[in-house]
């Protein structure tokens, strides 16, 4: 039984590795922001997640002592990286590009960081009727 | 067993570690060295997750999850700061 977790907990451990190198290596190799943003938020999150189940499991199994902080930094780190991501995404349109060089968006609204809020831009065309 | 896989799992989060230095340091644009930022938190709350396991103590969680925390509302306000200008309207 204990054989069979540390097998099982080394597995996660190097996975985790792997998985958190890989998202910071494609962090210098790929060419663009937009596609810079995916390496990060997406695998060196998945490699946390997997080296933070393997610290549950190993204090739960071969030390005999249940924790619980793991499954909090787990639902904290995962809850945040598409946040993280959209801020990003959000301060790179801002900065570096044009609003005329982006495509439309195909709906109703333009893009968030140029244009108002819709609730406040349709009040701000019925003050300027006024 | 699980003495080897930390090895390589702290040579793995070193090297990646040193990637992200890079790109912070070399980064184009703002959001390049924000992102790099934040996968360098991500990757230190990795390694003091396994440096609590090599030492088998749960003393350290409380810095990860310190860290995190820490780590997400710095790039939101440095996120913020770039959007509006102001980090607190």
């Amino acid at each position: 039984m204990t054989f069979f977790a540390e097998i099982l907990i080394s597995l996660l451990i190097v996975a985790g590795g792997f998985f958190a190198f890989v998202g910071s290596f494609g962090l210098i190799k790929l060419p663009e922001i937009m596609q810079r943003l995916h390496a990060p938020t997406k695998a060196t999150t998945l490699g946390v997640g997997s080296v933070l189940v393997a610290s549950m499991l190993y204090f739960l199994i071969i030390e005999g002592s249940p924790s619980i902080h793991e499954l909090v930094i787990t639902l904290f780190l995962f809850l945040t990286a598409p946040i993280t991501a959209n801020f990003v995404a959000k301060a790179h349109l801002h900065e570096d590009q044009h609003p005329e060089a982006l495509p439309p968006t195909g709906g109703e609204h333009g893009w968030a960081t140029f244009d108002a809020p819709p609730d406040q831009r349709v009040a701000g065309q019925e003050r300027g009727a006024d | 067993m699980i003495f080897y896989a930390l090895v390589f799992a702290f040579a793995a989060i070193g090297a990646g570690l040193m990637c992200n230095l890079w790109r912070l340091l070399q980064g184009p644009s703002i959001a390049d060295r924000i992102l790099a930022l934040d996968t360098m938190v991500i990757n230190s709350i990795a390694l003091i997750i396994l440096y609590g396991v090599l030492q088998g103590r749960t003393v350290l969680f409380e810095a990860a999850i310190l860290f995190a925390m820490v780590g997400f509302i710095s790039t939101v306000a440095y996120c913020k700061f770039v959007l509006r200008g102001d980090i607190i309207e």
